[in-house]
């Protein structure tokens, strides 16, 4: 039997990302990987925590931040969440067509979520003045969520790429594992946001 | 496709052969090489640090150039030679002895060597572009943010991309060491280096990041106009401080942990003993990983962290010296009884034993915080922490080397040369510390450019200057050793030191595929097991059967050019907006290499069981 | 033959339920986490100045997260076992940095 028709049985195991000895080690490896995510982002909690009071005239926290857009942002990432949730969903059931729909959702909403910050960020260098360089509180807020914002990006890219990538040949062995660690990648996106929105905005303008 | 290449093919060939490997085995030789060179260049820095402080008001260097010779001593010691000769160790060694083909992730494994190197070069070319990093290895602000010139620019991106390697490197062997282990290879049967290998990957894991963020807000200080260490602006420079150390205290125990596991293999081979107290050991190895990381803040006791903070850190860091003396009994307790052999890689071990005991004592002085206030910054602490990186680190290299020489070159290192090599080095050594401590006790700091006559500190320096000289014999004797080895000596067999584990159960040097069928492990020290039943070899857990490997690639290459034009880019886009082409250029190269990476199927290819037959015939089984 | 492939196919009906069950747990841990959400902006806006306010805010978000690792990422299914080693490996490390950055930085 070829490597070609291991990966494309007749018919797909039940957890088809684990299926390969290639699968395994990805899985297993990107989660290693946001294990050391993990560190990063906290060093760079970390360094906002430590400089989130040092202020340069009005551009407070709680001058700044809006609550309503960051509860929008909030609603859009955590959905998203979900609709790649449906995506490997379907992706364990073998339903190709429908993982790439929710998939598309997903992407969708991230882009959505991306607009809105862009947003945010041209708000408050237009409106407030509020730049990376204008005071250590506006060069750790921008890093903290602009990390973020930049891991949002990449993993946008990512999903959009391995779409197109599989579009026509569909799910087997060896793209399945690809999926699977890229939605791990979109939940830890979440995962930092509730830190961030908790953090950053909620404890912002307590 | 590759075997039919390695056959008749020239120098081009031959290169390309290496720039596109993902064989494990040749990553190791690549990275020994790289690691090499740049132990040397550090070796070149250290000696004319020694000429400059040979005599008092010595003028053999000026002063800036004095302080770029430590910054780029240091720097290129811990990241540019001792980070990749493990990584040499561990790629050459690690599959072998859990009985892998490969590593879980090849290609990412090539990619992690060629990120290293990039980031290396770019750190030296520094030398040519108007100066090095002059800020200290450990670049604290606001000296490093107001230091003029590139030279700390280079610094940041250098270590940021060699440092991207080194995290890859340690995932990937992570994810070999919990995935790729040979049938029956349980946890509490893997060799001691493995499992050191093992707890080092986590510990590179935990510790880079921190390094990641700290160089990026250093990045985004100096080159983009942000303010995290600018006191002025309402910047706090102590972040860098405990970030660098976040990641720096680990880092020290991610460079001896691999070459205790690989003592612990060279004296249980070298004692004809089981390892004693291989359970303790595995634990040790855990628990120094886990304190290694409450210790950070040690090196920053005189910053005005608060007496609590003090204390805590204090504690924690002698707590340490337990699993550390947990592991020179058992040393001492697998030796006692055993039938010896002298072997040079035995030596250097032996010698280690009480080098390193003598830094770690010095080590619980300086975790005493009320007295590190006196120690803080003089030569006591540059004595220290030498007695630790040189006797236990180097000492463990030249072990290691003088002990898996023959599984990664297929010939036995000269033993007159390595002993000839090892006494000038180990004498050398202690001159050139011991009476660092001394000097530093009598009050001299470290970092001066100068001393001053008259103030009883030139006896001292003399001696330190004549042992670096030793030491530097030492270091080409080992040198002419490798350069008359490959010439001279004869092949040996897979197995010249009667070894326990599982890569002397292969030919030296192991085949592309390593193990022509998995081996069935059924203990620990595993051949040791098959050999006192009077086996030749190991029993096979599978039939003979094709073999699946994966393909070579430029793309690992690529991806770190890319970034190593691009470094140039963001360093110079601070005089000339026009540089930032060189960024995109750079990005551009990255990544569209790892877009073709993502969109381009690599199935890897399979050495089929004819082929396989006919390597035994020529004794790849044995 | 054809019994095993009865057999699979009845194994795969199972399996599917499974799935089925699983994604029914997600759904509910997603609605969960909405309502903590809305509880947390909805505390911040009403302005309830409680010094509990921002142990709660932090609790919501810790629990918030474990139902996105446990039930979204999988981690409580089997096989997770060297993933929870280095994802509570990295959340220790994670922790000591932002206790250090709160307490001993000087201010």
């Amino acid at each position: 039997m070829s490597h070609e028709d291991v990966l494309n049985p007749k018919q797909m195991p039940h957890d088809p990302e684990k299926a390969t000895l290639e699968g395994k080690n990805k899985f297993l490896a990107f989660w290693f990987f946001l294990g050391g995510e993990t560190v990063l982002f906290a060093s760079l909690f970390g360094t906002y925590l430590a400089l989130n009071r040092s202020t340069s005239g009005e551009n407070t926290p709680e001058h700044l931040f809006g609550l309503e857009l960051v509860f929008i942002m909030t609603m859009l990432l955590l959905t998203s969440s979900l609709t790649s949730v449906y995506a490997m969903y379907h992706m364990k059931n073998n339903d190709f067509r429908k993982m790439q729909l929710w998939l598309g959702i997903t992407v969708a909403l991230g882009l959505a979520f991306l607009g809105f910050e862009i947003y945010e960020f041209v708000h408050y260098i237009h409106e407030y003045e509020f730049t990376f360089r204008s005071s250590a509180f506006g060069s750790a807020f921008y890093t903290l969520v602009g990390f973020h914002g930049g891991h949002v990006l990449f993993g946008l890219s990512w999903i959009v790429a391995l779409m197109i990538r599989n579009s026509k040949r569909g799910l087997n062995l060896y793209n399945a594992p690809k999926f699977y660690i890229a939605s791990l990648y979109w939940h830890f996106i979440d995962v930092v946001w509730v830190f961030i929105f908790t953090v950053v905005y909620l404890m912002g303008v307590v | 496709m590759s075997t039919a290449m390695s056959q008749n093919r020239g120098l081009g060939a031959a290169i390309w052969d290496y720039l596109t490997t993902v064989d494990h085995k040749k990553i190791a030789h690549l990275y020994l090489v790289a690691g090499g060179l740049f132990f040397l260049i550090g070796g070149l820095e250290a000696m004319l640090i020694r000429i400059q402080l040979m005599r008092p008001d010595n003028d053999f260097i000026s002063a800036g150039l004095y302080n770029e010779m430590i910054t780029m001593h240091g720097t290129t010691m811990i990241f540019l030679a001792a980070m990749p000769l493990i990584f040499a160790l561990m790629n050459a060694v690690v599959p072998l002895q859990i009985g892998a083909r490969d590593v879980a992730f090849p290609f990412l494994n090539s990619l992690g060597f060629w990120l290293f190197l990039f980031g290396g070069i770019l750190l030296n070319v520094s030398w040519f572009t108007g100066g090095a990093p002059d800020a200290g290895w450990t670049n604290y602000a606001p000296l490093s943010t107001t230091s003029a010139g590139h030279g700390v620019d280079y610094y940041v991106m250098g270590l940021q991309i060699s440092g991207a390697g080194t995290l890859i490197g340690g995932i990937n062997f992570l994810v070999t060491i919990v995935n790729m282990r040979a049938p029956g290879m349980t946890y509490m049967r893997m060799p001691l280096f493995s499992w050191a290998s093992f707890v080092t990957s986590a510990l590179i894991l935990f510790a880079f990041p921190a390094l990641t963020v700290g160089l990026f807000l250093m990045m985004f200080d100096r080159m983009f106009g942000s303010v995290f260490f600018d006191t002025a602006a309402g910047g706090n420079a102590i972040i860098w401080e405990h970030l660098f150390w976040i990641f720096g205290h680990p880092e020290v125990y991610i460079l001896i942990l691999p070459l205790f596991g690989a003592f612990s293999d060279i004296f249980s081979t070298f004692s004809k003993k089981r390892l004693f107290g291989y359970s303790a050991m595995v634990f040790a190895t855990v628990l120094i990983g886990f304190l290694g990381f409450m210790v950070w803040a040690h090196h920053m006791f005189t910053v005005g962290m608060g007496p609590i903070a003090n204390s805590i850190f204090a504690v924690a860091t002698m707590a340490i010296a337990v699993p550390t003396g947990i592991k020179i009994f058992n040393w001492m307790f697998t030796m006692w009884g055993g039938n010896i052999r002298m072997t040079s890689a035995m030596l250097w071990s032996v010698a280690f034993i009480p080098s390193f005991t003598i830094g770690g004592m010095t080590g619980v002085m300086l975790a005493a915080a009320a007295a590190d206030y006196q120690y803080h910054d003089t030569y006591f602490v540059v004595g220290h922490f030498h007695y630790v990186i040189v006797g236990g680190v180097v000492f463990g290299l030249f072990a290691s080397l003088h002990y898996w020489w023959p599984k990664m070159f297929g010939k036995v290192l000269n033993e007159k040369l390595g002993k000839l090599a090892f006494w000038p080095f180990f004498i050398g050594f202690h001159l050139t510390f011991f009476i660092q401590h001394f000097l530093g006790l009598m009050g001299m700091p470290r970092r001066y450019w100068v001393f001053l006559e008259g103030q009883g500190l030139e006896t001292g320096n003399i001696i330190s200057t004549a042992g670096a000289f030793l030491m530097a014999i030492g270091t080409i004797i080992f040198l002419v050793n490798v350069v008359y080895t490959s010439v001279k000596t004869e092949k040996v067999s897979g197995d010249p030191w009667d070894g326990r584990t599982l890569e002397w159960s292969i030919p030296s040097p192991p085949p592309h595929y390593n193990f022509v069928q998995t081996p069935l492990v059924r203990g620990l020290d595993p051949l040791w097991v098959e050999k006192s039943e009077g086996k030749k070899g190991m029993t096979p857990a599978e039939p003979l059967g094709d073999i699946h490997m994966p393909n070579a690639s430029i793309l690992p290459f690529m991806m770190s050019l890319g970034l190593f034009i691009a470094g140039f880019g963001f360093i110079y886009q601070v005089d000339d907006k026009g540089w930032l082409a060189l960024v995109f250029i750079g990005m551009g190269i990255t990544l569209g290499s790892m877009l073709i990476r993502s969109l381009k199927d690599d199935l890897g290819h399979h050495i089929h069981k004819a082929d396989l037959e006919k390597d035994i015939e020529k004794g790849a089984g044995k | 033959m054809a019994n095993h492939s009865n057999m699979t196919q009845q194994q795969d009906e199972f399996v599917k339920k499974q799935h089925k069950e699983e994604m029914k747990q997600q759904v509910i841990s997603f609605a969960l986490m909405i309502l903590f959400t809305f509880i947390a902006f909805g505390m911040v806006i009403l302005d309830i100045g409680s010094i509990f306010l921002i142990p709660t805010l932090l609790l919501l978000a810790v629990v918030q997260v474990l139902f996105q690792l446990y039930y979204f990422m999988h981690m409580k299914n089997k096989g997770h076992d060297m993933v929870a080693v280095m994802m509570y490996g990295g959340l220790g490390v994670a922790i000591l940095t932002i206790i250090t950055f709160t307490t001993i930085i000087w201010w």
